[in-house]
């Protein structure tokens, strides 16, 4: 007879996703595929122009239109004071221009009709007379004393400077670099991409005429935090709001702030009294929404006569766009750059940061990526390659020099992070004996002899995730815990609702396993509900890796609480003291006796029928956990290239990804993770770049033009696991989502770097598209 | 309006539409199917993949009534009742879907080229889900999961999954 063994799906298990279920069978529920009763369709009128006064705006043509039931001007929002919005970091932004538009795509007004078409239709009935001004389209042209400025909005606002913002010691790095033997610089442009999940943003606002209760449908990473910002925005009390994000085609952090468009799908409802359905198209998406990174940087690392490094000092210039609205922690104005000293021991560093206002589209979100860590990560991985490659090196063996050592965790680094755990030569080491090292340099030297041109390249990162303690870590102060709230049922069936939100990392699996290890409940028994405001525990939602860290924590200690209760209910069910049973994953036997046991099912029964003397019923509970750190996943990507010399195509031969996040919940899961970062970490290296002209037009705003990888130019990647665990996560697991969007654009354009050096090339800025390596080569002599 | 006649997952249907509407936005809008997904507007991405008389086709670049007379596959028409299609059970197997927005598409797609090409390479599965993006994934486990339905449809009777199952 054979038996069918039942997966339990405890910690470590590579348990098939339970949400795939509904997936393949095309019955996923995405925003888009929301109808309500007598809804309605919303279409936004953008700007043309960079930057232009509105002279004036006439909508009586449009608002004649065929099913048009309402036009939303600024005016209009503004008799309800919601003409502008404050942002997650603590700007303004319009919400429909009333004097200005301050970038191409900027929302002018809206058309509420009934139907998708009918809107779109009438968008071209609105008469607007623009006056066009001078567009400021970089950093650089922002910063000129004659620059044209921008926010004329704002009282007070002189020029186009957003903040200023320094960490490190200036002192201790100026005296490093005083006494430095080398001194490698490196400028680069880490330019503006955009997250672009394949579901666009998009919002059904429902608020009931009769009640006044606002259900809002919203493509929201972080629903219980939106609907904070929504109370304070619209001045609606915070019950009368329901945010409801449902599944979710993707975020990468284009779905964490909140849009112009929800703000007037929302209003138009409260208006109307009607259901009001937006969603973007995708140029719409690209054009308007959550761009990401356009950091403008220059690192100096100094260095011994040996190599060892002494000192790092960099300047970034930001390109924030018209509003300052990065999605972060309001106490790190450039994020948690910070963190550019990355993996390696460098006793003083200097970091300091401006940002600039220019025509372009604001945002500023961290595109998988725990804020700026990425761009960070992308310096210092550079400019240790390069200072390698000046000082004749071997780039391993530079890191190998200067690695933070296993045995100086926790490490305090120089711009004041405490670094919990890691071992990164281990992980260096196992990255190189899976690449073959050591024979690929030889290949690389005979192909060099030929005149082929060939690249290895490496990056060993550290991030800083999973934000973050409550005192150093709040959003428009709300502080960045998150929450697990657990309910056993008498049966012995749970369900587990979350304050974080998936998009498709697997939380109703991943978080169900937690639950089975902990509790002892198998994870096929163990619901996870997630989304709903008004069913799920606060919680800031997820991005930047922190679901993990965060309600991954709260979820273990809310397992443990429920455990504790369950101790005294085995002990009266055993009749037997609490102190004489022993926990085993999901059951309590009496020590010495095994067959004197109860299981976790008959247990959670008695929570409801047989309960000790004075016990409430029940066996449920909640926990709001606060990480008393950041976890710190590191790792090493290395990539091999064989460049073209004819027509500088790049084409990426193998990608070794050694990736250590700490304890792995689902190891399946973590991998899939990982080669999807791997892959847009490929896209932003080589073909995405959101682009402008010198008028300020964006010219790569649809998948033509903004070009995400196919199947086709994709590497196959090579994933390896080195695991050390968090100290003081209660699970040891550190969080994956964007290890791999965060480490390997550096590892791809080092091998460039790596091919190209013998020419004198130092520095391409991403994307390294064909026409950049060709010209860079041209310009060497290299004619063939 | 214009009045068309289309098989859509196997069953006959009359329907009265504009001419002007697009196919993706009939199947999604009048037909209720909305497991075919808008993802781009410019035939890029593959979201809106449907079969069309067994050949996919981008259903945001067609107008419903060039579907006149047409057969119509949708990700609701793959599975057989409660029995899933071998993709269906290649893409739960291996992984090869996250958030889940291109999977119908993807699936389509795979279905197809396992019909003509029941043993495809690696190259030719790259090559015929070339077409459709996915944000999520790297492709890697999508190839595996048309792998291991190119090798489930060598077999009968998939098992159907559930969580956990495997």
């Amino acid at each position: 007879m054979s038996v069918e063994v039942r997966p339990h799906g405890g910690i470590g298990e590579s348990y098939k996703r339970k949400e795939d279920a509904r997936f393949v069978r095309g019955r996923g529920s995405y925003l888009d595929d929301i109808v309500l009763p007598g809804m309605l369709h919303m279409a936004i009128l953008r700007s043309p122009h960079a930057h232009a006064r509105i002279r004036s705006l006439d909508v009586s043509r449009a608002a004649a239109s065929p099913g048009v039931v309402a036009v939303v001007t600024g005016e209009l929002l503004a008799q309800h004071k919601l003409a502008w919005m404050p942002t997650m970091s603590g700007d303004t932004q319009a919400v429909l221009a009333t004097d200005k538009v301050r970038f191409q795509g900027q929302e002018v007004a809206a058309i509420v009709a009934e139907s998708k078409y009918l809107a779109e239709d009438a968008l071209s009935a609105i008469e607007v007379d623009y006056e066009v001004l001078p567009a400021v389209t970089s950093p650089q042209q922002a910063m000129r004393p004659d620059a044209p400025l921008i926010r004329d909005d704002k009282e007070g606002q002189k020029d186009n400077h957003i903040y200023h913002w320094e960490a490190g010691s200036k002192e201790d790095t100026d005296a490093a670099f005083a006494r430095a033997a080398r001194v490698v610089r490196l400028t680069t442009h880490y330019p503006r991409s955009h997250p672009a999940p394949l579901e666009t943003c998009g919002i059904v606002a429902d608020v009931d005429p009769a009640t006044g209760k606002a259900t809002l449908y919203l493509t929201s990473q972080a629903p219980h935090a939106i609907r904070t910002v929504f109370a304070l925005v619209a001045g609606l009390p915070e019950h009368q709001i329901r945010v409801i994000a449902p599944d979710i085609g993707g975020g990468f952090g284009n779905k964490v702030p909140v849009y112009p468009g929800y703000v007037v799908a929302t209003a138009a409802s409260l208006l109307l009294g009607r259901p009001v359905k937006w969603v973007e198209d995708r140029t719409e998406n690209l054009i308007s929404t959550g761009f990401a990174r356009d950091f403008h940087m220059t690192g100096e690392l100094a260095l011994d006569e040996q190599g060892k490094m002494l000192g790092l000092r960099v300047h970034l210039d930001s390109d924030n766009g018209a509003f300052y609205a990065d999605a972060q922690p309001s106490k790190f104005r450039a994020g948690l750059f910070h963190i550019v000293t990355g993996s390696y021991d460098i006793p003083a560093a200097h970091v300091s940061a401006d940002g600039w206002y220019t025509n372009k589209a604001p945002g500023g979100v961290a595109y998988r990526c725990s804020f700026r860590v990425t761009e960070a990560s992308y310096l210092i991985e550079r400019l240790v390659t390069n200072a390698a490659l000046e000082l004749g090196k071997d780039p391993a063996e530079l890191r190998l020099q200067n690695f933070i050592q296993p045995e100086q965790f926790p490490y305090r680094s120089a711009t004041g992070w405490v670094y919990d755990s890691g071992n990164y030569p281990a992980a260096l080491r196992l990255a190189l004996e899976k690449l073959g090292y050591e024979e690929l340099r030889q290949e690389q030297a005979e192909r060099r002899a030929r005149g082929e041109l060939m690249g290895i390249g490496l990056a060993s990162f550290t991030e800083v995730v999973g934000a973050g303690h409550g005192a150093d870590f709040d959003i428009l102060g709300l502080r960045m815990f998150d929450s697990a709230e657990l309910r056993v049922h008498p049966t012995g069936k749970a369900v587990l609702k979350l304050g974080v939100k998936t998009q498709g990392q697997g939380h109703e699996t991943t978080f169900a396993q937690i639950v089975a290890e902990e509790l002892g409940i198998p994870a096929a028994d163990v619901e996870v509900q997630h989304g709903d405001t008004d069913n799920t525990p606060y919680g800031l939602g997820t991005y930047a890796s922190r679901s993990t860290p965060t309600a991954g924590a709260a979820t273990a200690v809310v397992c443990r609480k429920l455990r504790d209760k369950a101790r005294k209910l085995a002990a009266h069910l055993l009749e037997a003291a609490e102190d004489d049973l022993e926990w085993e994953r999901g059951r309590f036997f009496v020590k010495g006796s095994p067959e004197r046991a109860k299981t976790i099912q008959e247990i959670a029964f008695a929570a409801y029928t047989n309960l000790p003397e004075g016990m409430e019923a029940g066996l449920e509970g909640v926990t709001y956990y606060d990480p008393p750190n950041m976890t710190f996943p590191f790792g090493t990507y290395a990539v091999v290239v064989d460049v073209d010399r004819g027509t500088g195509q790049v084409k990426v031969r193998r990608v070794v990804a050694v990736d250590d996040c700490g304890v792995r919940i689902n190891p399946m899961i973590v991998e899939g993770q990982i080669h999807g970062g791997l892959c847009e970490g490929f896209g932003i290296a080589f073909t995405e770049q959101i682009t402008f002209d010198q008028d300020g037009n964006c010219i790569g705003a649809n998948f033509m033009d903004y070009l995400l990888p196919t199947a086709w130019e994709t590497p196959r990647f090579e994933c390896h696991a080195t695991i050390t665990p968090s100290p003081h996560h209660p699970l040891g697991a550190k969080g994956v989502g964007e290890s791999a969007t965060v480490g390997s654009p550096a590892a791809y354009v080092n091998a460039v770097i790596d091919a190209l050096w013998p020419y004198g090339i130092t520095n391409l800025d991403m994307p390294v598209t064909p026409d950049k390596v060709w010209a860079a080569l041209r310009s060497r002599g290299v004619t063939e | 309006m214009s009045e068309i006649g289309v098989r859509v997952n196997g069953r006959e249907q009359r329907h009265e539409v504009e001419p002007r509407v697009l196919l993706v936005d009939f199947i999604r809008t009048q037909l209720r199917l909305t497991g075919t997904h808008i993802g781009c507007d410019t035939s890029s991405c593959g979201a809106c993949t449907v079969l069309l008389d067994g050949e996919p086709v981008k259903s945001c670049t067609l107008l419903a009534v060039q579907a006149d007379g047409h057969e119509i596959t949708t990700v609701e028409g793959l599975a057989r009742g409660s029995e899933l299609h071998p993709v269906q059970v290649g893409f739960h197997e291996e992984h090869g879907l996250q958030c889940g927005f291109c999977t119908p598409g993807m699936m389509l797609v795979a279905a197809a080229l396992l019909e003509r090409n029941p043993e495809p390479t690696e190259e030719e599965i790259r090559w015929a889900i070339s077409g459709n993006l996915c944000r999520c994934t790297g492709y890697v486990n999508i190839v595996k999961a048309i792998q291991h339905a190119a090798r489930l449809r060598q077999k009968p009777a998939p098992p159907v999954p559930t969580g956990g199952a495997g």
